[in-house]
């Protein structure tokens, strides 16, 4: 249920005349969205190297035993 | 998580040098350079992420001959193999920066050249490795071989370059480098954590190609 809240509230967002986010974002010739979008991608690239660590971690744990 | 901690320091500082690298100000007048200065934060990493990992490669092939354990032969040549990523990485990013700024995607130049001849030499290594069917005799073959090629990768990627009479890559031949231009010391701001950062995160993926490699050799052996 509470993945519906979230994504209501996502959904919402745009309908929000103004939001302190907005004027971060239009503002600088919309420079923010450029780094909001390279953030996400190496946040998402660092989230799959840290889940391939543990996974190794794993393997390396399965062979001692 | 046993020792994370610098995974996430990686993290956090690749993240500030994007953020920072875009908003902060950066002497943005340079002739062609402009705004795409900020690219040091990013291009010029790479190379010294490839350098300080083939030193681990190269470290890797000492401790082998010294000690022939071959978990250093599984260091060497992941490192050499994550080594190689970045070298492409940086290959790419500089050619497409030439693009926009000198005009062409690849010119005759000491440093460009030097660049290319040393990401081949490892490439050569691969070669090696790949037609030696024995384990140990792949080790030790390809551990001398390393050690004349980080030697060899040094001259070419700095020393050559700098000793060249004339080039349009900064720091090599008649041009100056980054820390001239760098009056108001905004680009060390974020010039030197950025480095951090991408060295830390290159030894991040060179050590789980390690483990997967050692995972793999041990499983063999059994």
């Amino acid at each position: 249920m509470r993945i519906f809240s979230i994504l209501g509230l996502l959904i919402s967002v745009p309908l929000l005349a103004q939001t302190p986010m907005d004027d971060l974002f239009y503002s600088s010739g919309k420079i923010y969205v450029v780094v909001a979008i390279m953030s996400i991608i190496f946040i998402a690239i660092a989230l799959y190297l840290f889940r391939l660590d543990s996974k190794i971690k794993k393997l390396e744990k399965e062979q001692e035993e | 998580m046993r020792k994370m901690w610098w995974k996430i320091l990686a993290v956090v500082f690749i993240l500030y040098a994007i953020v920072g690298g875009l908003l902060l100000p950066a002497p943005d007048d340079l002739g062609i350079i402009q705004k795409s200065i900020r690219n040091l934060h990013f291009h010029v990493p790479m190379w010294f992420t490839m350098i300080i990992l083939l030193l681990v490669s190269y470290i890797g092939g000492i401790r082998l001959l010294a000690t022939n354990n071959l978990k250093f032969d599984s260091m060497a040549s992941s490192f050499v193999k994550a080594a190689i990523l970045f070298g492409l990485i940086g290959l790419a990013t500089g050619s497409f920066w030439a693009r926009f700024t000198w005009g062409t995607w690849w010119v005759e130049d000491a440093k460009l050249n030097g660049a290319a001849i040393g990401i081949m030499i490892y490439l050569a290594y691969y070669i090696l490795r790949s037609s030696i069917e024995d384990d140990v005799k792949r080790s030790k073959f390809t551990a001398v071989y390393n050690l004349f090629a980080f030697p060899i990768f040094i001259v070419l990627i700095i020393i050559y370059p700098r000793m060249a009479e004339t080039s349009l890559h900064p720091a090599s031949g008649d041009t100056v480098g980054f820390s001239e231009l760098d009056l108001d010391n905004n680009l060390r701001k974020v010039f030197y954590i950025a480095v951090l950062g991408w060295i830390l995160l290159g030894l991040w993926i060179a050590t789980l190609k390690y483990r997967l490699t050692e995972i793999k050799r041990i499983d063999e052996d059994i």
